[in-house]
């Protein structure tokens, strides 16, 4: 993966530069030692890393500010990072680039029931938020799994999802309000506890905008009164084609189940062995179909559910029928990736997203691949949404596996864009799917994209490197090739 | 291409002939209104244009997938199309776009997608389900170069590059000409029933429906019609509810509602429950501000020539700023969202300046938009609410980065956007 050629002029400034950071940031705010730089050299993609030229963790909006002022006028690269648990390299950082921590943004401002949201700063972590209303019986709906530590920033940056977000919505469709901070230091105030910010969406243009448009310091999102009961159901299938054709009829008859999950068989025997869920072990694919909201509702829901499974094929169908069994039922599920871990010394999760009636054809070649570049593949899957989590295992000690590995999960994320999907349903482009994006995007759309970008950073200094595989010059893309005087299309022209 | 008196009307029946019209349109650096089936076109500031992108030939749905959840159609498409569609399988969108049609002096149904999604609409169902924003999933359309550009894409889950969807949505056409849109679509309810609550004041009612949405029972509609707007419904049960008129929303699967019904009029004390017809009616009437529209709704006399205004404010905030908006001007209120939506009319003619005496009335966040009002009134006024100048300049940005001549709907939103 090759990252913008570090700018040798800039690592020469370094001493300069953390002068001028640690007139800002004072004491343990700004980090030079290598040994504690180590810490940020990589996120969640373990696979690729690199020490910050500096590390900066600012605590208040003001000093974000004066940071990303500082950082614009010496041509300093910025690349932000919440928890730094992202899976594509969104916060992996440069050579010659300071690394802005928001670690110290950790507090809860507001808790507003009268208005169901909650005003907090954007190094809380997901989990943290619904921590803070569960008392009071609320809670904050997407869900990632690693919520325990994701900071809502991070989630910010790339709209997050997680296995309810079906029914209530990826981050984007949680959040009031935001503050931010643009690259030349303006504060910007968008939205609020009110709905839709007024003017262009710009809220929802820069969640989900992966670190490239600004830095996020203040977040207000929406908190929903918890679902009176949940209750779940597991079903096994003989193959995962009736697995999936008992998917879309629960759509099909206007059943939106809080979470759909499934797995293939694999997936299964590997989450079994490791916490004893209670899974069938003879069958093809595995649905957990969890059904929230009043009791009256879930009861009646269940049994249709139920029978929907019957009439495809269903040959093992379990309901929970108390809370330590419906957690029992997801323990499988949400220890499905350090599960696989634990049959393969290294495993590489992809994302990518397919109209769910190509899932058949989609498994049959993903088949054929693991003959093809010779390694297994575990499938965990949003059913629901069609969000595929393919677990390519291999070992990075014999050689050749990782690059195996990676050119496996470039074939699979082609193949979603073939059937009509795309190249990543939450994890983020990052670094990671950057050189894949002319698969799904042409030349005019990315430059497009990149317009946007131009509009909040125009010289390209924040993030660079990550989601376009080429960042071009904004007075490149700006040009407008209209010459006065000889007017391509001189008449009005008729259809 | 028809020629009218102020210039010409193109209409291009395929994205490329869109994307040419454009490229016309830049070379001769003229700019464009455009239009989808017009019935918006009395919202925002009067667009200063002598020619015309007119879009309506693009229709036509190209995909729907019931089971995917998507339908694709060519912006043009009418929604008199796409809603019996959904319906017949069941389902809907569910941010419930309103018609505002009678509300701007046009008939009923003349919508078309393209200009529901430019316009970035919500009905009631906003306060679950949210807007137009939440369910657009992919676009097509041109931008200011003339160049055809896809964003988003075809599937409910997607975080590949940035969400340029959203940014169409509340754009009013002035980004870019929008030829296709992808669009999540979800089961319709099976059941809808209202709980009324008669003769409440602002503050309780607005105090009853927190209760209602701090509730577990999925409230999808809440909203208050005081004594004088409730009495103009055409539905029997809310007109004649004797009073104001404050409304619960609960919709789904049939043995759900009548549980949830049961509990909730328990828990508010509600006077009673408006059964499926009526309940269908009188939201239909709440999301399109049919209380404001001349005729149709009822027999109250409504004023046609008030200007009506949409404020979007913290719900608590809401009995606050009907009350500061009914003492600074002759305005009729009444409030959706379970108070963070306000319809105002207002008597013009008042004393000084109505959009900064509505403004005033919002003590915190919020912003207001007016909605209707003649043609000279709208071209004078802040149709949007004015922008602090950082946004204003990154707004500018962003409409340079798509429509770097400003040939789209010139001055629409803003000046110089």
């Amino acid at each position: 993966m090759k990252m913008p050629e570090p700018d040798a002029g800039v690592i020469e400034r370094r001493r300069e530069l953390i002068d001028r950071l640690r007139a800002i940031v004072p004491g343990e705010g700004v980090i030079t030692d290598e040994h504690e730089r180590r810490a940020y050299e990589c996120d969640g993609l373990t696979a690729y890393r690199q020490l910050p030229l500096v590390v900066v963790l600012p605590s208040t909006t003001e000093q974000v500010s004066r940071v990303l002022k500082t950082c614009k006028e010496m041509g300093v690269k910025v690349v932000p990072r919440g928890s730094g648990t992202s899976l594509s390299g969104g916060a992996l950082p440069l050579a010659d680039g300071v690394l802005l921590g928001l670690g110290k943004f950790n507090r809860i401002l507001e808790v507003d029931y009268a208005n169901r949201c909650a005003v907090v700063q954007p190094g809380v972590t997901n989990l943290g938020i619904s921590t803070a209303v569960a008392a009071d019986g609320f809670y904050y709906a997407p869900d990632p799994s690693s919520q325990i530590a994701c900071s809502i920033g991070g989630n910010i940056a790339e709209n997050s999802g997680g296995v309810h977000c079906l029914k209530y919505g990826l981050t984007t469709n949680n959040l009031l309000g935001l503050e931010m901070v643009l690259m030349d230091g303006t504060v910007l105030r968008l939205g609020g506890k009110h709905v839709d910010a007024g003017g262009y969406d710009l809220m929802g243009i820069v969640t989900g905008s992966e670190g490239l448009l600004g830095v996020v310091t203040e977040v207000t999102v929406r908190i929903l009164r918890k679902p009176a009961t949940a209750r779940a159901v597991l079903i096994g299938f003989p193959s995962s084609e009736q697995a999936g054709d008992c998917v879309a009829a629960i759509i099909a008859a206007g059943i939106i189940p809080g979470g759909m999950e499934m797995m293939d068989k694999p997936a299964i025997h590997a989450a079994e062995a490791f916490v004893k869920a209670g899974y069938p072990l003879d069958v093809e694919a595995l649905l957990i179909v969890e059904l929230d909201g009043p009791a009256a509702e879930v009861d009646h829901l269940i049994d249709r559910v139920a029978e929907i499974a019957r009439d495809k094929g269903a040959c093992y169908s379990r309901v929970s029928t108390t809370e330590e069994e419906r957690l029992a039922f997801w323990a499988g599920r949400k220890a499905a990736f350090p599960a696989v871990g634990r049959i393969s010394p290294d495993y590489y999760c992809m994302d990518g997203t397919i109209p769910r009636k190509a899932l058949p054809l989609v498994l049959q070649r993903m088949e054929e691949m693991q003959t093809t570049y010779g390694l297994r593949c575990a499938n965990v899957f949003h059913a629901g949404d069609g969000n595929l989590h393919p677990l390519i295992l291999y070992d990075a000690n014999k050689p050749g596996e990782l690059g195996r590995a990676e050119e496996f999960g470039a074939a699979i994320l082609k193949l979603c864009v073939e059937v009509g999907g795309v190249l990543t349903g939450e994890h983020g482009v990052g670094v990671e799917k950057r050189d894949l994006m002319l698969h799904q995007f042409n030349e005019v759309d990315l430059n497009q994209q990149q317009r946007i970008k131009c509009a909040f950073d125009p010289d390209g200094l924040l993030n660079p490197g990550k989601v376009f595989p080429v960042l071009h010059r904004c007075a490149e893309l700006g040009r407008l090739h209209v010459h006065g005087g000889e007017l391509r299309f001189p008449d009005i022209p008729r259809f | 291409m028809t020629t009218e008196a102020a210039g010409s009307t193109l209409k291009p029946e395929t994205p490329a002939q869109a994307a040419e019209a454009v490229r016309w349109a830049l070379s001769a650096n003229e700019p464009l209104e455009i239009l989808g089936g017009g019935s918006r076109r009395g919202f925002g500031r009067p667009v200063r244009a002598a020619h015309r992108l007119d879009l309506s030939a693009l229709a036509g749905v190209t995909d729907y997938e019931p089971e995917e959840l998507v339908l694709t159609a060519g912006a043009g498409t009418p929604m008199a199309v796409i809603l019996p569609m959904l319906a017949e399988r069941r389902q809907q969108l569910s941010f419930e776009p309103p018609d505002y049609g009678p509300l701007l002096g046009r008939p009923a149904g003349q919508g078309t997608l393209g200009g529901l999604i430019a316009c970035g609409l919500g009905g009631p169902r906003r306060i679950k389900d949210g807007s137009a924003r939440d369910h657009t999933l992919g676009i097509q359309g041109v931008n200011g170069r003339g160049e055809l550009y896809r964003g988003g894409g075809k599937v409910v889950k997607n975080v590949t590059g940035y969400d340029v969807p959203k940014l169409m949505t509340g754009s009013f056409g002035t980004l870019t000409a929008l030829t296709e849109l992808t669009v999540k679509v979800l089961p319709a309810p099976e059941e809808t029933r209202t709980l009324l609550l008669a003769g409440r004041d602002e503050a309780a009612a607005v105090a009853a429906l927190t209760r209602a949405m701090q509730s577990p029972y999925e409230v999808s509609g809440a909203a208050h019609l005081p004594a004088g707007i409730a009495a103009r419904s055409s539905v029997p049960g809310v007109a004649g509810a004797g009073g104001a008129a404050t409304l619960v929303r609960l919709e789904g699967f049939a043995p759900s509602v009548t549980a949830r019904v049961a509990a909730l009029r328990e828990e508010l004390g509600a006077d009673a429950v408006l059964e499926r017809e009526e309940s269908l009616a009188v939201w239909r009437e709440v999301r399109d501000v049919a209380f404001f529209a001349g005729g149709g709704a009822g027999d109250g006399a409504m004023d046609v020539a008030r200007h009506v205004w949409k404020l979007s404010v913290p719900p608590a905030d809401g009995p606050r700023v009907a009350e500061a908006l009914r003492r600074a001007l002759d305005a009729e209120v009444y409030l959706d969202w379970a108070g963070g939506l306000l319809w105002a009319a207002v008597a013009p003619g008042g004393d000084g300046d109505e959009g900064a005496a509505v403004r005033a009335a919002m003590p915190g966040s919020g912003h207001a938009t007016l909605v209707r009002a003649p043609e000279a009134v709208r071209a004078a006024a802040d149709v949007f609410q004015p922008l602090p100048e950082p946004l204003l300049a990154l707004t500018r940005r962003v409409k340079a980065g798509f429509d770097p001549r400003g040939l789209f709907n010139p001055g629409r939103m803003y000046p110089g956007v």
